[in-house]
């Protein structure tokens, strides 16, 4: 049995009150600028005029090692939660203890002055990190390898692309020792190349750090968190091991049920489309895994035309195209003006993951290859099974014991 | 090793000893911070322009040469100075703009970082420390044209020059803590800064900046009663070698700040989150 690591941050209720309008917020500034300083207890709980909860009641404990993934809508309160766990606004009520040296990636290259060199911000940059002169001097070699820019570093900051300045900041943060790592959405600019390198450095630092990561791109947060908070209007909507289910429920939130029609020459119009072997439940077609999918197509023709391809794409809850369905390799020919073309698409023992697909649309032209109608979404349906995953397919395997 | 812990929560005692404690461990703490801050500042404010210097001594020396003319072609008449005119007023515009500047710094070094300071936590008070470095490096300019001016008239050196320094200091001392009070409001509401700059350039007038003090009148009254009069006279007149006439007062001024100070150091420091809450996403 490990022996459990120590908890280095621990949030009981926390609460923070926010107001929607300027003037008034400024007023109550004012005024809580004078209850401060005179040591007055009073208005804790109420909300005033104009004020909502934008953090409430948020309870967590993070130990080191583990990694605390925060994720909601725009507005759900995460940064907000972010600030104070970072100490720049006090909460409203509850409490933050956090035990170690707290680093905050919630802005790249904070400091940087845009007139002067990259080199000369380094200094700057470090210097607001909290690193001494002796400390920089000996690792700004070490930064500027990091953030591979040294073609450029006696260049002014302006000069510099977004994501070269988030490399240039990401390089001086990554040299913080933190116990505690606060993580906002700011590794998004960067290419590719410098997101793997930015995960291979949280990789290393996790084991010896806890870290409160906020993003909106799910595979991130699958791919280091070991607990989650899904936060909606300030408050926790769910929280847990459970990873997977969170980002689960966080999709549903977006699901969508509106297809949309992205192009059309005006030749086809889509009359019906079914999933013709599903139970509905909340009006979405239910299908379990290892069932077949079995889809009807009705499409009214409204000019005549050649012989088409129908290609038929899924897409995952993220909108991201996981499949393609076998193209018809039988031609269908166009029905006359006014009549429907139908057929039926036919896949075997599904082996999606439990959650919500969708089905895309593309015909074209076979001989040329033109394209006549593309519709996104044109269909959703959900997948059931017991294990909740967040990969977009549970494949079928058989574990055979061997002796070797 | 035993990790430092830290507790953020709604404070509702203040223990102004405690704060006291920490704002000044912070401000040692983060000399290099304040150091880089205004490097880069300075750096910045002249790498990006040609007359560069000339710009710290510009906007007095015209001021200067305004009363110059006025009282050279005998449109204002002006009472005897005891020092050539000239010296007199450029003495003056230039220490009244050293006390403008530091009774600005803090407000304006808080609003420069508004940036940061939504999004980093580091020591508040480098903004503080980096201001005062700031203002020393400039006016440090704007004492050696006085120098020259001494020269070129005639004034010359007294021994009580080495006194200047100390007095020097006192100005931007007195200057920061009242910006030290300014600041926290001036932070939430852009009213206090335009009162702040349009309230100094009245009180220049009853300051004996440019002229000095009436021998009988209201404005006698009133410029003997403004506090500025004294931390200028006596800096001035350290400057010049001539007696200190208001010497009771300007100590006055120095002991009542000291402690002003240090509260404007807590009223700051409790007011950062507040206006980092207020003022942007």
């Amino acid at each position: 049995m490990m022996e459990e690591k120590e908890i280095l941050v621990k949030v009981e209720h926390l609460s923070k009150k926010f107001c929607k309008d300027l003037k008034t917020s400024l007023w109550y500034g004012v005024k809580d600028l004078f209850n401060n300083v005179l040591g007055n207890q009073n208005e804790n709980e109420a909300l005033r005029p104009k004020e909502f909860w934008a953090v409430k009641d948020i309870n967590f404990e993070l130990r080191r090692g583990e990694c605390l993934g925060l994720i909601g809508h725009n507005g759900a309160g995460k940064s907000t939660l972010l600030k104070i766990l970072n100490g720049l606004i006090n909460p409203d009520q509850g409490k933050v203890t956090i035990k170690g040296r707290i680093g905050a990636l919630i802005e790249l290259g904070a400091g940087f002055n845009p007139i002067l060199s990259g080199r000369e911000n380094i200094y700057n940059n470090g210097a607001v990190l909290g690193f001494s002169k002796i400390e920089i001097d000996s690792k700004v070699e070490e930064i500027i390898d990091f953030a591979e820019i040294r073609e450029f570093i006696d260049m002014p900051v302006q000069n510099y692309s977004s994501g070269m300045k988030v490399r240039l900041g990401f390089a001086v943060a990554a040299q913080m020792k933190p116990d505690v790592l606060i993580i906002d959405e700011v590794l998004a600019v960067g290419d590719l190349g410098f997101v793997l390198k930015c995960f291979n450095t949280i990789d290393t630092i996790l084991p010896e750090t806890a870290i409160i990561f906020v993003s909106h791109a799910m595979p991130m947060i699958s791919r280091i968190c070991s607990q989650i908070i899904l936060m909606e209007h300030g408050c926790s909507e769910f929280q847990g091991n459970d990873v997977a289910k969170a980002i689960d429920l966080y999709y549903n939130r977006f699901a969508q049920n509106e297809s949309n029609v992205v192009f059309d020459d005006g030749n086809l119009a889509i009359k019906k489309v079914e999933i013709l072997n599903a139970e509905f439940e909340n009006n979405i077609p239910q299908l379990k895994w290892g069932d077949d999918l079995l889809v009807y197509f009705n499409i009214l023709v409204k000019n005549q035309i050649s012989t088409l391809d129908f290609i038929i794409i899924v897409n995952d809850k993220e909108q991201r195209s996981i499949g393609i369905l076998d193209r018809n390799l039988d031609a269908i020919e166009c029905a006359p003006k006014g009549e429907s073309i139908e057929f039926k698409v036919m896949h075997e023992q599904l082996q999606f993951s439990k959650g919500l697909y969708s089905l895309s649309l593309v015909v074209r032209d076979r001989a040329t290859k033109r394209p006549i109608l593309r519709v996104n979404n044109l269909i959703t349906f959900q997948i059931s099974h017991q294990y909740e995953i967040w990969e977009p397919f549970l494949l079928k395997s058989t574990f055979q014991k061997t002796n070797i | 090793m035993e990790l430092k812990t830290t507790v953020y929560q709604k404070e509702n005692n203040i223990k102004i000893g405690k704060l006291l404690n920490e704002s000044l461990n912070d401000i040692f703490s983060s000399r290099f911070l304040a150091k880089q801050l205004a490097i880069r500042d300075i750096k910045a404010q002249y790498r990006q322009s040609y007359l560069g210097i000339i710009w710290a001594f510009l906007t007095p020396l015209t001021t200067a040469l305004v009363w110059v003319i006025l009282s050279k072609s005998g449109t204002v008449v002006l009472s005897d100075t005891g020092v050539p005119y000239p010296v007199y007023v450029f003495s003056g515009t230039l220490l009244w703009s050293i006390m403008t500047d530091s009774i600005n710094a803090p407000m304006q070094n808080t609003s420069a970082a508004r940036g940061i300071l939504s999004k980093i936590n580091f020591p508040k008070e480098a903004l503080i420390l980096s201001g005062i470095y700031k203002l020393i490096s400039n006016s440090l300019i704007k004492i050696a044209l006085l120098f020259i001016f001494l020269i070129v008239y005639g004034v010359g050196f007294h021994s009580s020059i080495l006194l200047f320094p100390l007095a020097f200091l006192g100005i931007i001392f007195f200057g920061t803590t009242v910006g030290l009070f300014v600041t926290p409001i001036g932070m939430l509401y852009q009213d206090v800064g335009k009162i702040i700059s349009m309230g100094l350039s009245f009180l220049m007038y009853a300051t004996p900046v440019v002229y000095v003090i009436p021998k009988t009148g209201i404005l006698k009254t009133l410029m003997e009663a403004n506090p500025l009069t004294p931390l200028l006279l006596t800096t001035r007149n350290l400057l010049f070698g001539h007696d200190i006439d208001y010497l009771n007062y300007y100590f006055g001024v120095m002991i009542v700040c000291i402690p002003l100070f240090f509260i404007g150091l807590v009223f700051y420091r409790i007011s950062i989150p507040i206006i980092v809450e207020r003022m942007s996403a």
